[in-house]
């Protein structure tokens, strides 16, 4: 493990790593009917399909004079057209037309974005396209393995990414904001174990021989009907860079080998989280509930997307809340509680990133604009 | 990738100056504050006349101190080279944070790097990144004695197979038509060198009809058909007629002598500086890439900002030692309103 160097505990960290693969949407959200207007970790895209599928994130401002492209149409096999003077930008986001000219200006481009599409969605890298492998693409394979069914939303969230991070990272909060569904007392006296490496935190939690919450029994019931009595329940909460955190959540019948690994007599579902920063203080936080019994009826999924969205919800009112008060009070920090130690790796890990890249882009904000050279003759070589 | 266009500067310091092959020098520069090293990125120096010259980035360290140049001494060299092989580490001079023009897209399903000359200080870094990427990529150097090419050992060790020489006085000079027997319609061709070397690509490439966005280039503006020579220029409504110096664009005279023009790029790109030709007497010597062939042939209009007046229409004759020069100065004359 490099080290990370010191972590201000009281920094109020917003900001986000450009080089990471962040999710621009749903698969089924970008196509050809239209263009997709969405902004990833401060980078306006448009996003749309080529012809033959694959999806397309170019940087939504025209070469020319910055109008939207999202706001254009689709040309040809690839490509598509500025709404404001034609000009043409094929998937690799170079000039393919100028009007009123018989040539094209070599330097005309937008940036296109390293898009990949995976485990039902389209993964945009926003920082240096040279360090974009796909390999790091966090591992969310439940997402479209026959093993495993299920569904989510998006929430368009008006908080900062890292306070969905928090709220995840740290499932305390289930006995307080959800009692009535997820929420039970074990779950602030059970005692957490935190591991991490240069790029993954790992939370998890036991609690053994307890009452199973309302959602938890009703999950129990459609796979065991006869269900009764009491449940032995984990959460196992994964962290992956920059953003993406996959949660292992079950219960089984109280005594039957569950935490040992024995999960037969139990149920075991898949919180899918990934966050994208859209800017400081917004963020879409793209989730989905996956399960590996019963994968044959619908109706479970559609109750456990519908629970869950009402679940979340709760959550979404805090995190608002929760911005507005950071916002109202720029001058107070934040303190931390034991509870917090999965989501301080994950801030830790978070602001290293942060800081390397702070680093080289120095270049980049922090020369002097005033010292020019004196006017010369250009020539190269 | 767009947005570093504008120039910004710092203080070099140069850390090391060694040959990098004849007539080439390799110099590295220390840099107060890092810079992240993109391939196809060049800086901006001044030199001591107080004019800029542009260099590609051949490298930079990881940490983004020290960036690396190859350096041509061009015989005909106006001072900027003379005075970048002048340099000894220890020297200071002012260089812009990297500029780029020139960048590398990813995720082309193949790669072709054509560089010519000292051109390949703008091929180095693009080629390293490919290979760092796995991508499917040759690098193919041009050059016309083995002696005159630069970094060929480190390009040999890096590259191995996927690294093409064609040299010249060894017998195998490079043929485009066969270099471009292996481009296909996906396949991504960069270069830089000498603008015969890719004039005669770019024919061959629109004569094959490849798509033309998939050509990259990096222009520069500033070598021509003919050697630059002085040349008369003449702007009636303005009252104006001035000699356009070797070492001064024609823009650049027309504005000395008090001539408002709108120009933009400054390398022959935008088509903003172009003017109307009402007389001439010599040859258009077109540097742009704004207009087309047939544009070109016209010669009713130029690129002010980096098109020249030259003695002779011929570039074969330019070669032929025993033709003797015109009296008279090239001339030509605008309708500038």
């Amino acid at each position: 493990m490099t080290d990370l160097g010191p972590t201000g505990a009281t920094a109020k960290n917003m900001d986000y790593p450009l080089n990471g693969w962040y999710v621009a949407g749903w698969d089924h959200e970008i196509g050809r009917k239209e263009i997709t207007a969405r902004t990833v970790a401060g980078r306006p895209l448009a996003l749309y399909r080529t012809e033959d599928g694959r999806p397309v994130a170019l940087a939504d401002a025209c070469w020319h004079r910055l109008a939207p492209l999202s706001m254009g149409q689709l040309v040809g096999a690839d490509g598509i057209q500025c709404p404001y003077h034609g000009l043409r930008y094929n998937s690799a986001g170079r000039c393919t037309h100028m009007p009123a000219q018989e040539t094209i200006n070599p330097s005309a481009m937008v940036a296109s974005y390293p898009v990949v599409e995976r485990h039902r969605f389209i993964w945009v890298w926003p920082g240096d396209p040279t360090l974009a492998d796909p390999s790091l693409i966090p591992d969310m394979h439940q997402m479209d393995s026959p093993d495993w069914a299920g569904d989510g939303r998006t929430i368009d969230v008006a908080a900062n990414y890292q306070l969905v991070l928090d709220n995840l990272m740290d499932l305390t909060h289930e006995e307080f904001l959800h009692s009535s569904s997820i929420g039970q007392k074990e779950l602030s006296s059970s005692d957490i174990d935190v591991t991490h490496d240069e790029r993954t935190v790992t939370v998890t939690r036991y609690m053994e021989d307890i009452e199973a919450p309302p959602f938890w029994r009703k999950n129990m019931r459609d796979r065991f009907p006869d269900f009764e009595g009491r449940v032995d329940r984990w959460q196992i909460i994964t962290f992956e860079m920059p953003s993406t955190i996959c949660i292992d959540v079950g219960v089984a019948e109280a005594g039957t080998g569950a935490l040992e690994g024995d999960r037969s007599r139990g149920v075991n579902g898949f919180v899918m989280n990934t966050i994208t920063p859209v800017d400081r203080r917004r963020s879409l936080y793209f989730w989905a509930f996956m399960r590996n019994y019963c994968l044959d009826q619908q109706r479970i999924t559609t109750q456990l997307r519908d629970g869950v969205h009402g679940v979340f919800a709760e959550d979404e009112e805090m995190l608002m809340a929760q911005q507005e008060a950071i916002e109202a009070n720029p001058d107070h920090e934040f303190y931390n509680l034991n509870i917090d130690a999965g989501g301080m790796w994950v801030r830790r890990l978070i602001q290293a990133a942060v800081e390397a890249e702070r680093m080289m882009e120095q270049g980049a904000s922090s020369g002097d604009p005033v010292a020019t050279p004196a006017e010369g003759a250009r020539a190269v070589r | 990738m767009a947005g570093s266009v504008q120039a910004r500067w710092q203080t070099g310091r140069v850390h090391a100056a060694a040959p990098a092959a004849e007539g080439i020098r390799r110099i590295e520069i220390e840099l107060e504050q890092p810079v992240r090293v993109e391939p196809g990125a060049h800086v901006d120096l001044r030199i001591d006349s107080g004019d800029v010259r542009s260099y590609s980035l051949v490298g930079g360290s990881q940490d983004g101190r020290r960036i690396t140049l190859g350096v041509n001494l061009s015989p005909t060299s106006r001072g900027g080279s003379r005075y970048m092989h002048s340099l000894e580490p220890g020297d200071i001079l002012p260089v812009t944070f990297p500029l780029q023009n020139f960048p590398l897209r990813v995720g082309a399903p193949r790669y072709m790097l054509l560089a010519g000359g000292i051109g390949i200080t703008a091929l180095v870094g693009m080629a390293s990144v490919l290979r760092r990427l796995g991508a499917d990529y040759t690098l193919v150097f041009v050059g016309r004695t083995r002696e005159r090419m630069a970094f060929l050992e480190e390009l040999r060790e890096a590259h191995g197979e996927n690294l093409r020489l064609h040299i010249d006085d060894e017998g195998a000079p490079l043929s485009v038509p066969q270099l471009l027997d292996q481009v296909d319609p996906a396949t991504e061709l960069y270069m830089c060198g000498p603008i015969r070397l890719m004039d005669a690509v770019r024919r061959e490439w629109l004569q094959r009809e490849l798509p033309l966005p998939n050509l990259r280039y990096e222009t520069f503006g500033s070598s021509g058909w003919f050697q630059a020579e002085e040349f008369l220029v003449r702007a009636p409504s303005w009252g104006v007629e001035t000699v356009v110096g070797t070492g001064e664009s024609l823009l650049d005279a027309l504005e000395r002598s008090g001539v408002e023009a709108m120009s933009d790029c400054r390398k022959g790109e935008c088509g903003l500086c172009v003017l109307p030709v009402e007389s001439l007497d010599g040859a258009i010597d077109h540097r742009d890439v704004f207009f087309s062939e047939r544009q070109k042939q016209d010669d009713t209009t130029l690129c002010a900002c980096v098109s020249r007046v030259a003695r002779r229409k011929d570039p074969a004759a330019q070669a032929d030692q025993g033709a003797p020069p015109s009296s008279s100065m090239p001339t030509i004359t605008l309708d500038v309103h």
